[in-house]
């Protein structure tokens, strides 16, 4: 079986191909380029390189979220739209489990870690037994709500990803379990970790279409956040009189 | 099905808050056309939220587009090409449509044409008239746009006038929301003006110094708010519709006046409308008696082909294909695109 994977969820662009057990091509950037202008030329180069036929791809795998929402949407429709067209079905992988698959076989715990703003991480707990094990499913909490979690397992933890960097300082200073930061080959997200794991999900039947896939974003949009608390204050129409957008000039 | 003559394009638009697709034949036929509106959703936050836009987008673009190719009886191998806008507009509602056209070109080995939002407003026009070709004088007005432009040849530009402050579009919502109709506000201010006195009031008509061309909606805009506030604090009642007709009249004064007096100035039989603003019934009405006056040919495209719509992106796109244009897979979107840019 041929997996498509791609990655877009955070500033790492991935394109990657795993055939059966094997991966036959990964690109991965952590530049800051837009994953508009990155995505389909990395995946373009992959084609040509290993000259693959991109229709005998059996499905994609996106990593689909949490993330940047931006990020996670262009990694959507590039899917979506080569889905579309090759008539492949997705594999929504999320991208924290993803993440946690790049430490495959460790015995420690796995925290992914990805910087949410406003103090908050994305994240989530899974440890290796057989296979995959989910301890927390993907999540947007505090940092100190996770080492508070962290702390009461009493586990050793292997903690990745970029949120690692931002709150790394503070975790210092409220765990009391014993702890290491995973090095670079396998601390950022990667498009073959997210076509490995789709694998899995494809054997178990877990399948979407192109036409139904859209990113799991775990955070409604700020105007939403607001209006639910304008609703709660019964502001609602003071919000909706003060609030237009337009943008866009010749 | 397709042959050398016969150009087939699959054209994609979210440059805003309507998801749409279209199949276009040879620039001009539309063969579909399908437009999946997220007004209502935006009606509750009084404008378009763009995160809520680019979710929605994500959401509708594939069955979108798979409808549009089942209307027009089509599958992507009868297309000959991929048209899709890059700019301008909300960048992450742009970016969903640029990256699906994008895969489906790559994945489909189809060329990809960009095409800028106010090139297919523009380009709405060919559709329904099937005599009408460059050079004319063309009134691009929408919530985002309000220029005079000169369209010299297919894809090429001059602008002549443009708004100083805000869209014209942009006074209607503005005003629609102070007293009280809503958004969308050109549509709703077109509805109220109907059993309105559209002299009732009389607002200021804004020159612009320096160029007689250019537009300025915000003196306009203060003078009705600063009117509606008046009567709030005098307790005198506002009747809506007289109000809606008086300012509607004001703006579409502004707009018709000065596209008549480019047309005769730059000596130009044939001035065209486009934009959201262009399925204005007052607009249409007055540029057709002053255009009838002056001895112009008006042309004006249908309200659903005036509306944000994939349709006149494949127009636009047709002809850009002619002429070469091809994007490669970087293309990116780009919400500050400047018109003629390429």
């Amino acid at each position: 079986m041929k997996i498509l994977g791609i990655e877009s969820s955070s500033l790492v662009a991935s394109v990657a191909l795993v055939e059966d057990e094997v991966t036959v091509a990964e690109y991965t950037v952590n530049f800051k380029k837009t994953h508009s202008q990155t995505l389909l030329p990395m995946l373009d180069e992959i084609v040509r390189m290993i000259e693959l036929d991109p229709g005998e791809i059996d499905a994609i795998a996106v990593s689909g979220g949490p993330g940047s929402f931006t990020g996670l949407r262009i990694g959507a429709a590039t899917a979506k739209g080569l889905g579309l067209a090759l008539e492949k079905p997705l594999i929504h992988v999320p991208t924290i489990d993803a993440m946690a698959y790049n430490l495959y076989g460790t015995s420690s715990l796995i925290c992914p870690l990805m910087d949410a703003r406003r103090s908050q991480v994305y994240t989530g707990l899974y440890y290796f037994k057989e296979q995959l094990e989910t301890v927390m499913k993907p999540s947007c909490i505090l940092v100190e709500e996770l080492a508070g979690i962290i702390n009461t397992r009493g586990e050793k933890v292997i903690f990745l990803g970029d949120g690692v960097p931002v709150v790394r300082e503070k975790l210092g200073e409220l765990l009391h379990v014993p702890y290491v930061f995973a090095p670079a080959p396998v601390n950022r997200q990667r498009a073959a970790s997210v076509a490995a794991l789709g694998a899995r999900y494809l054997e178990a039947g877990k399948v979407i279409s192109a036409a139904d896939f859209a990113p799991d974003y775990l955070r409604k949009a700020q105007a939403e956040r607001d209006f639910e608390e304008a609703m709660r204050q019964g502001k609602e129409k003071e919000l909706a009189a003060g609030h237009s957008v337009r943008e866009g000039s010749l | 099905m397709s042959s050398h003559d016969e150009v087939f394009i699959l054209a994609i638009e979210s440059s805003c808050d309507e998801t749409a697709a279209a199949v276009v034949k040879n620039g001009r036929q539309v063969l579909s056309n399908v437009i999946s509106s997220q007004i209502d959703l935006h009606t509750l936050f009084g404008g378009v939220v763009p995160e809520i836009a680019s979710r929605k987008h994500i959401e509708k673009i594939n069955p979108v587009i798979t409808q549009a190719l089942k209307d027009a009886g089509m599958t992507l191998d009868d297309i000959t090409a991929i048209g899709v806008t890059y700019g301008p507009g909300l960048v992450g509602a742009l970016l969903v449509g640029v990256a699906e056209a994008k895969a489906i070109a790559y994945a489909k080995k189809k060329p990809l044409v960009g095409v800028h939002h106010i090139e297919g407003h523009i380009s709405a026009n060919y559709i329904e008239n099937p005599d009408l070709e460059p050079p004319f004088v063309c009134l691009v007005v929408s919530g985002g746009h309000t220029h005079l432009v000169i369209v010299k040849d297919y894809g090429v530009f001059e602008i002549i006038g443009r708004t100083r402050d805000d869209a014209a579009g942009e006074a209607f919502d503005k005003v629609a929301r102070a007293v009280g109709l809503g958004y969308p506000g050109g549509p709703k201010i077109d509805q109220a003006a109907h059993g309105g006195n559209p002299h009732a009031l009389e607002f200021p008509r804004a020159k612009v110094a320096g160029n007689p061309y250019d537009f300025s909606f915000s003196g306009l805009k203060s003078a009705v708010l600063n009117t509606i506030n008046h009567a709030k604090m005098t307790g005198e009642t506002i009747v809506v519709a007289d109000l809606a007709a008086s300012f509607q009249n004001a703006v579409v004064e502004a707009l018709s006046d000065r596209a008549v007096h480019a047309a005769k100035e730059y000596g130009y039989d044939r001035l065209a409308i486009a934009g959201g603003v262009a399925s204005n019934t007052a607009l249409r009405e007055r540029l057709q008696s002053e255009c009838k006056k002056a001895g112009i040919r008006f042309y004006r495209p249908s309200p659903i082909l005036c509306t944000d719509n994939a349709a006149m992106i494949g127009a636009a796109a047709y002809y850009e294909y002619q002429k070469g244009t091809r994007h490669g897979w970087d293309l990116n979107a780009i919400p500050n695109l400047k018109l003629g840019e390429r």
